[in-house]
């Protein structure tokens, strides 16, 4: 039996599930309890679970998000749900320097068992402070696992094994894809943290994506395959750490990579994972390695800047038809 | 110390209300025709959001005009000024163009930033305005930046930072009025206490009452001000100024004020009841002025049909003017990423 829900109820459900499971986890951030969420992801969860869980907070990001770690480092399982990763960048210090270390500095004493949740990357003409995608600022630190979810099947999954990880959990949505619906077992599931998933199986050549860059390269690959060629769509879905057998398997197979994301070039999770591959499976490509990127600049407002900055499946399919030279 | 009490003010002002204080006839006429610019401007700017022509977020400043008219009233032209992301008010009363700011609505490369910034990023260099910026608090330390530059070549100028009553709950909020008065900075920082942050009201969200007495632990000058009133927040700014400019001193202020509209355009504001919604409309700023104009005879009804005509055109223009104005070339994206 399944149902079809948006990715934000399928985050709904799986905070849900997870508080009714256990009594330590709660819920806080801006808007998520009287007004359901600034993206109504959090709809309802104050009336189900009443004040004492469900927790509106000021705007002080570096101080609601330290304090959930300081809850974490004694034995509860805190949500900590941010508007946007533009604004959990105040939080940075509290992730970086102490929920990421926690368990290392203390000489396994400690563990930060934290998931912080934002939507990120550029949603629709909000400009240069509101539209960043910063994942690969999270992958960088060591002691963070970083998750991603493009459907609704995967943001329920990972988000219930987020919440039961012993970790910090960095999750990323998009605000975009709230909206977007999908078949959900109704039925207990979790999808384990490090194992990527093969969105449309091709020979051709491998594409690696993750939240909204999925639906692109889906379109992209549809498209494609009108002219014959077949693409492998990969999402990673968690990013640290990362299921570098599964992109390295496919790769293989297709002997072609593109790698597409809409944040920065400039040492990106892209380019982390074309290293890797470069680095382990050289021999399996035919062509270099190609990363389609957002504009390396900050996120203008108009519109026609804008599309111009993002990926978009028109320049999906000018790579790939580039990279195998048809 | 420095600081004044509001009961002290406020019988200051019930003395001077009669006279005006020292505004004349034509720079009262003047700040009647800034607020209702405001007024007309952002009801055009809801409009044209419902027509797809703006995106993005839009912060409208309909409720709250008589805080950026009456503070920025008491500026001089060296003068810097920071506000949030909703910053329209503070653009208009400052007196940037009205057409290049629907222009950069409109996403137009004619716009205050050439397109590029939007409704919560308006910026003119040339008149000291040096921006709406999108983080909740963390324009604050920039003002007191600018003060700093002020003192430092003893320009004269002042920074002014506006920002939500929900910002003083980041702590940038504290760490900048402590630095600005270790260092008497000549920095006037603005609490637009609309009473909500987006839907959460600030009786929620912070355990003290008054929310410029958190001055009071720097001993920091600070008061409070009626943000309906036009004229009471001139006053109050003004004494405010003064000190900053001759005594290179900070000071925290409170505008009592209210935001008819929804947070951003995409919030119905359910938060709020009706009531007491209506409630605070019959306290228009525009009709407070408007009536007080009348009473003390400064202009008459006839003159004031006239500038409701002259303002709907200003508005009807900017529109225009955007609506025929081109996006950006493309290769404007790379470009002033850095300086050359
Ligand atoms: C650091 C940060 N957190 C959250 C947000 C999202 N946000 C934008 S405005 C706002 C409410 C701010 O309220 P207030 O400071 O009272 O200003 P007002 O909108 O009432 O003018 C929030 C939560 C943000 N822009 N920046
Ligand atoms: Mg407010």
């Amino acid at each position: 039996m399944t149902q079809q829900l948006q990715i934000r109820e399928a985050l709904n459900q799986a905070m849900c599930e997870e508080m009714e499971r256990d009594q330590n986890v709660f819920l806080m951030g801006e808007e998520v309890a009287q007004y359901n969420g600034a993206y109504k992801v959090t709809q309802g969860m104050l009336k189900k679970f009443g004040s004492k869980r469900v927790i509106d907070t000021p705007i002080s990001e570096a101080g609601f998000t330290g304090i959930g770690i300081g809850a974490a480092m004694t034995g509860l399982r805190p949500i900590v749900e941010i508007m946007t990763w533009n604004f959990a960048i105040l939080a940075f210090d509290q992730i970086f320097n102490n929920a990421a270390k926690l368990r290392y500095m203390s000489g396994g004493q400690f563990k930060c068992p934290i998931v912080v949740r934002a939507p990120n990357g550029p949603a629709h003409m909000l400009g240069s402070q509101h539209s960043q995608a910063l994942e690969s600022m999270l992958v960088h630190v060591p002691g963070l696992k970083v998750v991603t979810c493009s459907t609704a099947y995967d943001a329920k999954g990972l988000l219930k094994s987020a919440i039961r990880d012993d970790n910090p959990v960095m999750f990323l949505e998009s605000e975009l894809m709230y909206s977007v619906k999908g078949d959900v077992p109704n039925d207990d599931y979790t999808i384990p943290l490090g194992v990527g998933d093969i969105k449309r199986e091709g020979r051709d050549i491998t594409i690696v994506a993750w939240t909204k860059m999925i639906p692109l390269s889906l379109k992209a690959a549809e498209q494609l395959s009108l002219d014959g060629i077949e693409c492998e769509v990969i999402d990673p879905r968690t990013l640290r750490p990362l299921d570098e057998d599964l992109i390295f398997d496919s790769v293989k197979k297709t002997n072609h990579l593109l790698i597409v994301e809409d944040s920065w070039p400039f040492a990106s999770v892209g380019s982390e994972i074309a290293k890797r591959v470069s680095t382990n499976i050289f021999d399996y490509l035919d062509a270099p390695i190609v990363n389609i990127n957002a504009a390396d600049v900050p996120m203008p407002y108009a519109e026609n800047l804008e599309n111009e900055a993002i990926p978009s499946v028109e320049k999906i399919i000018e790579e790939v038809k580039n990279i195998l030279n048809r | 110390m420095e600081s004044q009490t509001l009961k002290n003010k406020q019988s200051e002002l019930e003395q001077s209300k009669n006279k005006f204080l020292d505004l004349s006839n034509d720079q009262l006429i003047e700040m009647y025709k800034k607020m209702l610019l405001i007024r007309r401007f952002e009801e055009r700017c809801a409009q044209e959001y419902g027509k797809g022509k703006i995106a993005g977020f839009c912060h409208l400043y309909i409720g709250q005009e008589a805080v950026a008219v009456g503070t920025i009233q008491a500026l001089n032209k060296e003068d810097y000024i920071y506000a949030s992301y909703r910053d329209h008010g503070q653009a208009l009363a400052r007196g940037l163009d009205p057409k290049k700011i629907m222009a950069e609505l409109f996403g137009k490369f004619t716009g205050t930033t050439k397109g590029v910034g939007g409704s919560m990023h308006l910026i003119d260099a040339d008149k000291n305005f040096m921006g709406g910026y999108g983080i909740v608090g963390g324009h604050i330390p920039l003002a007191a930046g600018a003060a700093f530059t002020a003192k430092y070549k003893t320009t004269g100028g002042v920074a002014v930072c506006y920002f939500g009553e929900a910002a003083i709950n980041q702590g940038i909020f504290f760490e900048t009025l402590n630095m600005a008065q270790i260092w008497k900075l000549p920095v006037i920082f603005i609490i637009e206490n609309n009473r909500y942050g987006m839907g959460t009201s600030i009786k929620r969200v912070f355990a003290g009452e008054k929310l410029y007495d958190t001055a009071n632990y720097l001993d920091m000058n600070r008061n409070s001000f009626n943000g309906m009133d036009v004229l009471d927040s001139y006053n109050v700014m003004k004494s405010a100024v003064e000190l900053a400019r001759k005594k290179s001193l900070p000071t925290l202020l409170e505008a009592q004020t209210y935001r008819f509209r929804g947070h951003s355009m995409s919030d119905p504001a359910t938060y709020r009841t009706k009531e007491e919604v209506e409630l605070e409309k019959g306290n228009d700023p525009i009709s407070i002025f408007l009536n007080q104009l009348l009473e003390n005879k400064v202009t008459t009804q006839n003159n004031l049909d006239e500038i409701e005509i002259e303002i709907k055109k200003i508005v009807a223009d900017s529109v225009e003017f955007a609506e025929n104005s081109e996006q950006p070339p493309i290769e404007f994206l790379t470009e002033n990423v850095y300086t050359d």
